[in-house]
C-alpha cells in the first residue's frame, strides 16, 4: 500500500506528521484528539481513585476516625462527580470512539473536526473548574446535588462544581452530535448500516442519549445555581417548591447517563468476542436493535432512583414496570455474545479475558438492578451498600473492564507497538480478583443494612470484617490498574512494532497501518463485505507476542 | 452532480412566505382573543393548540422541512418532540397522582 | 482482503474553496452541517424542555396563584413582542432566499432587518423587566406581592382572597428563568447574525455556499418557536376573569 513518507524516510503517521505542543493543542485530527482525551481521563481516574482510597481507608474501622464527617461527605461526593463526569462518561467515546469511528466507517475524520477539538477544550475547562472546586475545599452534596441541601444549607463550592459539570456536559453533547452526523453522512461507499461494526452502532445509540439527555441535567444544574444565588425557591419547600422536581430533572439525564457509560463498553465487547471466537456475531440485527432499544427505553425509567423519595405510589409502579423492560435488550446482548462464542474457536488473549470479565460482571450488576427495580426489595436496600455494589459492578466490572479490553485490543493500532501479553493477562486476572473482592462484600453489607454515605458505623461493628475485605480488594484492584499504565508506557519505547493486523481481526481499522497515517486511508475504501467476515479471513489469532 | 448551485434546495417564494407570516400574526391575534373567552379548562388547550399550529407552520415552511428530501430531518424533529413529551408526561404521572389514595 | 479502491477525484475542491478536506463533495458538507444544526436544536428543545416541565408542574399545583401573577404582565407588550419575532422570522426567510439567489445587498438588508427586530424585542423585554423590578416582583429578598386571585375583584372586600405570595414568587422565578434564558438565546442570535451580516457584506456567501445563513436561520426560527409557546403560557392564564 503506497504511503506518504516524511523527510527522515519513515512512513508518515498521525504521530510523526508534526511535532511540538502547538501541533497537539491545535490539532483537528480525531486520533490526536483521542490521545489528548486519554491524558485527561487518565488524570481524572487517578483523582477519583484517590478519593475512593480515602473513603475505603476510613471504612476500615467502624469509628469515624480518619476524617471528620463533613470531610467524608466531600470525599464520596468528589469521588462520584469526578469519576462519573470526568472519567466514565467521556472515557470510551472520547478516547476509543474518537480514534476509531472515522476509520471504522472509512472516513478521513469526523464530520466536525473543529467541534471535536472544542469538545476537548470544554472538557479541560470543566476539569479545571472541578480541580478548582477540589482545591477550594470540595463539595459535599453527594454527586447527585440533591436540593434543598445543595441550594439552601451548604456553604461549600456548589456553584463551581455545578459549573464544572455544566461545561463538561457540553463537551459530551458536542461529541454525541459529531458522532451522529459522522455516522449518518460520512460512511464510505458500500458501508451500509447493516455492515457497520457493532462498536459504531453502540456509539450511535450512546450519542443519541448524550444529545437528548444532557441538556436536561444542564438546566437542572442552572436552576440550582440560580436558586443558590437568588433564593428563587423553585426547589425549596418553604417557598412552595418541590425538591423532587430537581430529582426528576436530574435523573431524567442521569439514568440514561448510565447507559452512556455502558453502551460503548458493549460495543467493544462485541468486537473482541467476535475476533477471539473467530466468528461472526450471533444475531447482528438483534444486537444493533438492542443498543437502540436500551437507549430509548433507558429514558423511560428514571424515577426508579426516587422510589422512596416521595413520589406517588402509582408513579412508582409505572417506573418499576418500565425498569424491568429495559433489562430485555441488555439480556439479549448477553445471550448473543454467548451464542457467538458457542462453537467458536476461542483463544484467551488479554482483551478476551476482559471481555469475559465484562460479560459475567455486567450480568451480575444488571440482575441486581432488577432486584432494585422491585419496589419491595428497593425499600429495604435503597441507600445501602447494595446499591453501591450494583452500580460499581456495572460501571467498574462493566465499563472499566470493557475499556481495558478495548485499550489492549486497539493499543497496537493506536501506538504501533505491542504490549507484553504476559503482563496483560496477569493484570486482567488481578483486576478481576481485586474487583470482586472489593465489591461483592458490599452486596452483603447492603443487604445486612449498612447505609451508604455514612462515615461511622460504630453502632454496627459487625460490618467491619466485610469492609476490611472490601478495602483489601480495592488495593488489589489499584495494582491491577497501575500495571497496564506502566507497561503501555513501556511499550511505547520498548515494545515490538505492531503489524497492521496483529489479531487477524475483521474491520477497516485493521486494513491500514499501525499507527495510521493522518488521513487514515490513502484512497477511499469501497466496502463489499459484511461485518465480522471471519469466515473469509484466513488464519487464527496470533499466539501471545 | 453539477458544480453550480448543486443543491436541489427549494427556494421560498415571497408570496408563500408572506402568507405564512400573515397566518402567524392571525394566530397570535386569535390566541389573545381566545384568552378573554371563558372556556374553563379548555383555555389552555386552545392556547397550546394554536401555538402548536403556529410552530408547525414555522417548522414546515420557514425551516423548509416540508420541502426537504431528507427523511432524517423529520425523524430528528419527531424524536425531540417525543422525548420532550416523555419528560412532561412521566413527571406528571408522579405529580398528577400524588393526591390519589 | 485488499479492497478495490476508488480514487476520489475531488474536482469540487478546486472549484469550491469552502469545501473542507475531509468531505468528498460540497453537498455532503452541506448535509452534514444541516444535520448538525438540527441536532443542536434538539438539545435546545430538551434544555428549554426542562424549564417547561418545571413550569407545568407548578402551574398544575398553584393554578390560581399563577393566574394572579400572570395578570401582572402586559398582554399588549407580550403580543407586540410576539409580532416582532414573527416578523423577524419572515426577514430571516427572505435573507435565506436572497442568499440562494445570490443577491448580496438584499441579503445584507434582510440580515440587518432581522437584527433590528431582535433588538426591538430585547428592548421591549428590558422595559418589561424594569417594570417588574419597580413593582417588587423580582424574586429574592425584595420580593413583595399582594394581589387578588383572578375573579375576586367583583366580590365584597371581606370575601376577597389574595394570591399566596410564595406561589406568585414561584411564577416570577420561572418567568425570569424562562424569558431570561430565551433573551440570552436572542442575544446570541443577534451576535451570530451580526457576524453573518459582516461576512455577507464581504461577499462570502453565494448560491453555492450559504450554509451558515441557512443554519443560523434555523436557530433563529427555533428561538421564535420557544417564544410562540412562552407567550400564551406565561401571559394568558385565566385572562377572562
Amino acid at each position: 500500500m503506497a504511503t506518504a513518507v516524511i523527510e527522515t524516510g519513515e512512513r508518515e503517521t498521525y504521530l510523526n506528521r508534526e511535532y511540538g505542543i502547538k501541533s497537539w493543542l491545535l490539532t483537528v485530527d480525531h486520533k490526536r484528539i483521542a490521545l489528548l482525551y486519554l491524558i485527561g481521563v487518565t488524570f481524572f481516574f487517578f483523582v477519583g481513585g484517590f478519593f475512593a482510597l480515602l473513603v475505603r481507608l476510613e471504612l476500615l474501622t467502624p469509628a469515624g476516625d480518619l476524617v471528620q464527617a463533613d470531610t467524608y461527605n466531600k470525599l464520596f461526593t468528589m469521588h462520584g462527580q469526578v469519576m462519573v463526569f470526568f472519567f466514565l462518561i467521556p472515557v470510551i467515546p472520547a478516547v476509543l470512539g474518537n480514534f476509531l469511528i472515522p476509520i471504522m466507517i472509512g472516513a478521513k475524520d469526523l464530520a466536525f473536526p473543529r467541534i471535536n477539538l472544542l469538545s476537548w477544550y470544554l472538557y479541560v475547562i470543566g476539569g479545571c473548574l472541578m480541580a478548582y472546586t477540589i482545591l477550594a475545599g470540595g463539595v459535599d452534596t453527594g454527586w447527585t446535588f440533591y436540593t434543598p441541601l445543595s441550594t439552601e444549607f451548604l456553604k461549600t463550592n456548589v456553584i463551581t462544581a455545578a459549573l464544572a459539570v455544566f461545561v463538561s456536559g457540553f463537551s459530551s453533547i458536542f461529541t454525541g452530535l459529531n458522532f451522529i452526523v459522522t455516522i449518518h453522512r460520512m460512511r464510505a461507499p458500500g458501508m451500509t448500516w447493516n455492515r457497520l461494526p457493532l462498536f459504531v452502532w453502540a456509539h450511535y445509540a450512546t450519542s443519541i442519549i448524550q444529545v437528548l439527555g444532557t441538556p436536561v441535567v444542564a438546566i437542572a444544574i442552572v436552576l440550582v445555581a440560580l436558586e443558590r444565588l437568588f433564593h428563587l425557591g423553585i426547589f425549596n419547600p418553604a417557598l412552595g417548591g418541590d425538591p423532587l422536581l430537581f430529582q426528576h430533572l436530574f435523573w431524567f439525564y442521569s439514568h440514561p447517563a448510565v447507559y452512556i457509560m455502558i453502551l460503548p463498553g458493549m460495543g467493544i465487547v462485541s468486537e473482541i468476542v467476535c475476533c477471539f471466537s473467530r466468528k461472526r456475531v450471533f444475531g447482528y440485527q438483534a444486537m444493533a436493535m438492542a443498543v437502540l432499544g436500551i437507549a430509548v427505553v433507558g429514558f423511560l425509567v428514571w424515577a426508579h432512583h426516587m422510589f422512596v423519595a416521595g413520589i406517588s405510589l402509582y408513579a412508582a409502579l409505572i417506573f418499576s414496570l418500565l425498569s424491568y423492560f429495559v433489562a430485555v435488550p441488555s439480556a439479549i446482548k448477553v445471550f448473543n455474545w454467548t451464542a457467538t462464542m458457542y462453537k467458536g474457536s476461542i483463544t484467551y488473549q488479554t482483551p478476551m479475558i476482559y471481555a469475559f470479565g465484562f460479560i459475567g460482571l455486567f450480568t451480575i450488576g444488571g440482575l441486581t438492578g432488577l432486584f432494585l427495580a422491585c419496589l419491595g426489595v428497593d425499600v429495604h436496600v435503597t441507600d445501602t451498600y447494595f446499591v453501591v455494589a450494583h452500580f460499581h459492578y456495572i460501571m467498574v466490572g462493566g465499563t472499566i473492564m470493557a475499556y481495558m479490553g478495548g485499550m489492549h485490543f486497539w493499543w497496537p493500532k493506536i501506538s504501533g507497538k505491542l504490549y507484553p501479553e504476559f503482563w496483560g493477562k496477569l493484570s486482567a486476572m488481578i483486576v478481576f480478583i481485586g474487583f470482586n473482592l472489593t465489591f461483592f462484600p458490599q452486596f452483603i453489607l447492603g443487604y445486612m443494612g449498612m447505609p451508604r454515605r455514612y462515615w461511622d458505623y460504630s453502632k454496627a461493628p459487625e460490618y467491619q470484617i466485610l469492609n476490611v475485605l472490601s478495602t483489601a480488594g480495592a488495593s488489589v484492584l489499584a495494582v491491577g490498574y497501575l500495571m497496564p499504565m506502566i507497561y503501555f508506557l513501556w511499550s511505547m519505547r520498548y515494545g515490538k512494532p505492531a503489524p497492521d493486523n496483529p489479531w487477524n481481526a475483521a474491520g477497516l481499522e485493521w486494513m491500514i497501518p499501525s499507527p495510521p497515517s493522518t488521513f487514515n486511508f490513502d484512497e477511499q475504501p469501497v466496502v463489499t463485505w459484511e461485518a465480522y467476515n471471519y469466515d473469509e479471513i484466513k488464519g487464527e489469532v496470533p499466539v501471545a507476542q | 452532480m453539477s458544480d453550480h448551485n448543486s443543491s436541489s434546495e427549494h427556494i421560498s417564494s415571497i408570496g408563500s412566505s408572506v402568507a405564512i407570516w400573515l397566518a402567524l400574526l392571525v394566530g397570535t391575534a386569535l390566541t389573545v382573543g381566545a384568552a378573554y373567552v371563558d372556556l374553563g379548562p379548555f383555555n389552555v388547550v386552545v392556547a397550546l393548540a394554536i401555538a402548536s399550529i403556529k410552530a408547525t407552520l414555522v417548522v414546515l415552511f420557514f425551516m423548509h422541512v416540508k420541502y426537504t428530501h431528507e427523511k432524517l430531518t423529520k425523524m430528528v424533529i419527531a424524536t425531540a418532540i417525543f422525548f420532550f413529551l416523555i419528560l412532561l408526561v412521566l413527571s406528571m404521572a408522579d405529580y398528577g397522582t400524588r393526591l390519589w389514595t | 482482503m485488499h479492497n478495490s479502491s476508488v480514487a476520489t477525484a475531488n474536482i469540487e475542491a478546486h472549484d469550491n474553496p469552502a469545501l473542507l478536506h475531509h468531505f468528498a463533495t460540497a453537498e455532503q458538507q452541506k448535509d452534514a452541517a444541516n444535520l448538525g444544526m438540527w441536532l443542536f436544536l434538539v438539545t435546545e428543545v430538551m434544555f428549554f424542555g426542562g424549564m417547561f416541565c418545571a413550569y407545568l408542574v407548578y402551574r398544575y399545583k398553584y393554578f390560581g396563584d399563577f393566574g394572579s401573577a400572570s395578570q401582572q404582565l402586559s398582554i399588549k407588550l407580550g403580543a407586540i413582542n410576539t409580532g416582532v419575532l414573527i416578523c423577524s422570522s419572515l426577514t430571516v426567510v427572505l435573507a435565506v432566499r436572497a442568499a440562494q439567489l445570490g443577491k448580496r445587498t438584499v441579503l445584507v438588508f434582510w440580515l440587518l432587518a432581522t437584527i433590528v427586530l431582535g433588538l426591538v424585542f430585547l428592548g421591549i423585554k428590558a422595559d418589561e423587566y424594569a417594570e417588574k423590578f419597580e413593582k417588587h416582583h423580582v424574586p429574592g429578598p425584595s420580593f413583595h406581592y399582594h394581589e387578588l386571585l383572578p375573579g375576586q375583584a367583583g366580590l365584597p372586600s371581606t370575601d376577597r382572597r389574595y394570591a399566596n405570595p410564595s406561589h406568585a414568587e414561584m411564577y416570577f422565578s420561572l418567568y425570569f428563568a424562562m424569558t431570561g434564558m430565551h433573551a440570552l438565546h436572542m442575544i446570541i442570535g443577534v451576535g451570530l447574525f451580526s457576524f453573518l451580516t459582516y461576512f455577507a457584506w464581504r461577499g462570502k456567501y453565494s448560491p453555492d455556499y450559504y450554509t451558515p445563513i441557512e443554519n443560523a436561520g434555523l436557530y433563529w426560527h427555533f428561538v421564535d418557536i420557544v417564544w410562540i409557546y412562552l407567550f400564551p403560557l406565561l401571559y394568558l392564564i385565566d385572562r377572562h376573569r
